[in-house]
């Protein structure tokens, strides 16, 4: 700020921002609290019933095992893309192959896509008479229609989505570390796995901490994918996420405090995730 | 204190206790043209082709016969028009019709809140209970608290029906040397013969859990009776899903799945691809509604028919009632509107865009399959062996049934097991919610 200037006129600028802000965010998600109070069917006078909601959401098999599942897909959308990531970019960076660019951009490309067209594609290769089956020799293997397996499904197609963003966030950070941290490592004696450990990874603490926050979130809010592709929370109920349990509570059976509760503990989560993940790998404010 | 902070939080409760006002009933006017100049906000779900065909021609019919009503439009797909619709009729502009699904969490939601007007006084003036069958009427009739779907006041009328019977790809069929199956002996033989012969007996996709029940409320048929059938489907008091025809029924389910004769991996195939490939060739029968008409008579021309189950008991309904708001200003030119629209006059447009009409739909002109949905519906909606989807009992049946049944056909769900969780969700719908 300019000396001189005073701070609320600080404040001024922020103000618009700031109002939409409060419109559109701050307001709905207060709104949503306090909606989690009640026993409410959407239509006649709700009752106030403080936390029963909340305490209703751990003595209930549904909802806990909603919150189970999007702890499995988070391992599927975040650490393996984040692990498969790092390699890639290694890689990439070593290897200087020709058309980098096109091959950046083909791994990108899942994150450009919609997320109902990605589902769809999926469908069709897990479908009994699709291309996994086909490669496999296993005709006729519902994999999304069979509970041991669902949810593995899904959780692939979301390694598949997200390590492309992993990759292309390190790439960009593996380039902007010095040549001669290289070159002085090799002189060093470091081989390719000395190289990533006291190079790479060091220089990558912030970009891994963005692709951890990034692709958390997406996991906690996984809705489109699970949707589209298990109908009805899937096979005896195994995909089942929470973003699922909100829709279903709050637009078909009619608990839409139940569903409010629920959208307030996945932000609570989702809150305290990127709290963890930015003190563990920034060193600065990423 | 204390006192404070509960008047406010019940100050604050969300939701309304207070029910709209109503236009007094009992004065209907049917003269529309003298109703001044009125605009009429209508909420539909005609958005598949041969839908928005009939509702756009009998639109423009209705607007070139009363130039003084203005007809306002709004056209959602079904599952976007059930999201929705909730949030349409509780706000003040809420449309002056809406297509309503017919279930409890629905439909019987509304009317326990007040949001719909109910028609009787117009079923009256125009003569409605002698257009539609009692069951059409029932499918829309809730009472004041909501709760049991075919009692009580008429909240609208549909334009369509609806069957779920057996298609038949015919030149299989006599391949193998068989009829259309008149009595359950001889469709299982049929089902028999044509697994020996190496063909799929029955196309069959269950990805979305849609088409397990069906292929439940099938077995059910054959060993059940309209009467209990329907108690169950909506849930009457004295409903019991514990009994022997159901165990039955649920044996036969599990018997087709261990027989082979549903499609392999059918769990993990849509039900759509399933009607697509029944289509190509694949597999000899398929249980399906008469939605499937257009895809499979486009597919498969005169290949294919359609029979009702042996027995003639038969799982159908009706497409979505329209009805009005309780908050429309306009009730008399509502009401005129639906009349229009599900007029004798208004089945030939329904049925000439290529949609099952709800009455006369013995009359209407068709040949090969359309024939055969056409006759079996006029023939199913007037005879008593008529039976709702499994879905009206409570306000989570369609989810509880789907789930249900699809882990009966994946074998995680005995035949106890799987009565057990249906029955469970009726007891606990009676005790409260």
């Amino acid at each position: 700020m300019a000396v001189g200037e005073p701070r609320r006129v600080g404040y001024l600028y922020a103000l618009p921002a700031l109002l939409v802000y409060a419109a559109f965010l701050l307001f709905p998600l207060l709104h949503g609290g306090w909606l989690s109070l009640f026993k409410w069917d959407g239509l006649s006078l709700g009752t106030f019933t403080g936390f029963s909601n909340y305490g209703d959401m751990f003595a209930e098999e549904g909802a806990l095992a909603a919150f189970g599942h999007v702890g499995v897909l988070i391992l599927f959308f975040s650490v393996l893309p984040v692990c498969i990531g790092l390699v890639l970019a290694t890689a990439l960076h070593r290897v200087r192959i020709r058309g980098l660019p096109f091959f950046r951009t083909v791994l990108f490309l899942p994150q450009v896509i919609a997320m109902v067209v990605v589902a769809v594609a999926w469908q069709r290769i897990f479908a009994p008479d699709g291309a996994l089956n086909f490669l496999l020799g296993t005709e006729g293997k519902a994999w999304l229609g069979d509970s041991s397996t669902a949810l593995l499904a899904v959780g692939i197609v979301g390694t598949w989505v997200q390590t492309g963003l992993a990759m292309v966030l390190f790439l960009g950070g593996i380039g902007k570390v010095s040549a001669d941290l290289f070159d002085a490592a090799r002189l060093d004696g470091a081989g390719p796995a000395g190289e990533f450990r006291s190079v790479i990874l060091p220089a990558l603490r912030g970009e891994i901490g963005v692709a951890l926050t990034l692709t958390v979130i997406a996991a906690l809010r996984t809705f489109d994918l699970v949707y589209m592709m298990t109908p009805l929370g899937g096979p005896g109920g195994s995909t089942t996420v929470p973003a699922y349990e909100i829709y279903q509570r709050a637009f078909h059976t009619g608990q839409v405090g139940s569903a409010a509760a629920i959208g307030v503990v996945i932000t609570v989560l989702a809150f305290l995730v990127t709290y963890v993940i930015t003190r563990i790998t920034g060193r600065e404010r990423v | 204190m204390i006192v404070a902070v509960a008047a406010l939080l019940a100050a604050c409760a969300p939701g309304s206790d207070n029910k709209p006002a109503q236009q007094p009933a009992g004065q209907v006017r049917k003269d529309v043209g003298a109703l001044g100049d009125v605009t009429l906000t209508i909420w539909d779900q005609e958005t598949r082709p041969a839908q928005e065909a009939q509702i756009k021609a009998l639109n423009a019919q209705f607007q070139s016969k009363y130039p003084n009503i203005r007809l306002n439009r709004v056209g959602r797909s079904f599952d976007d028009l059930r999201s929705t619709i909730k949030l349409g009729l509780t706000a003040n502009d809420a449309p002056d019709v809406a297509q309503v699904n017919n279930g409890k969490q629905d439909m019987g939601a509304f009317v326990k809140a007040g949001l719909l007007r109910p028609m009787d006084p117009y079923a009256e003036a125009y003569g409605w209970n002698q257009r539609f069958p009692e069951f059409v009427r029932k499918l829309a009739s809730y009472p004041d608290s909501g709760d049991s779907l075919g009692e009580g006041k008429l909240y609208g009328v549909p334009q369509t029906g609806e069957l779920v019977g057996i298609w038949y790809n015919k030149a299989k069929l006599s391949q193998l040397g068989v009829q259309p199956p008149k009595t359950w002996d001889e469709f299982d033989a049929a089902l028999a013969k044509a697994k020996t012969a190496g063909q799929l007996p029955i196309q069959v996709g269950n990805l979305e859990k849609s088409s397990g029940p069906l292929l439940y409320a099938l077995a059910m048929h054959r060993f059940g009776n309209p009467a209990d059938e329907t108690e169950l489907a909506t849930g009457r008091a004295d409903a019991n899903w514990k009994t022997e025809p159901n165990r039955q029924a649920a044996r036969q389910v599990a018997d087709w799945v261990d027989k082979g004769y549903l499609t392999p991996g059918f769990a993990g195939l849509k039900g759509d691809d399933a009607t697509e490939k029944f289509g190509k060739g694949e597999g000899v029968f398929h249980v399906n509604g008469t939605w499937s008409l257009a895809a499979l008579k486009a597919a498969m021309a005169d290949n294919v028919g359609f029979v009702l189950p042996p027995g003639g008991t038969v799982t159908g309904g009706t497409g979505l009632p329209w009805a009005v708001s309780s908050k429309s200003k306009n009730p008399d030119a509502a009401a005129a509107y639906i009349d229009f629209i599900t007029s004798p006059d208004a089945m030939r447009t329904v049925a000439s865009s290529g949609n099952l009409p709800v009455v006369k739909a013995g009359d209407q002109a068709g040949t090969g399959p359309e024939r055969d949905v056409l006759d079996k519906w006029q023939e199913a909606s007037a005879s008593r062996k008529l039976v709702p989807y499994l879905d009206y009992a409570t306000p989570n049946a369609y989810e509880v049934v789907s789930n249900s049944v699809e882990q009966l056909m994946a074998k995680q769900l005995d035949v106890e097991a799987f009565l057990g969780k249906l029955q469970a969700d009726l007891e606990s719908s009676r005790g409260g919610r």
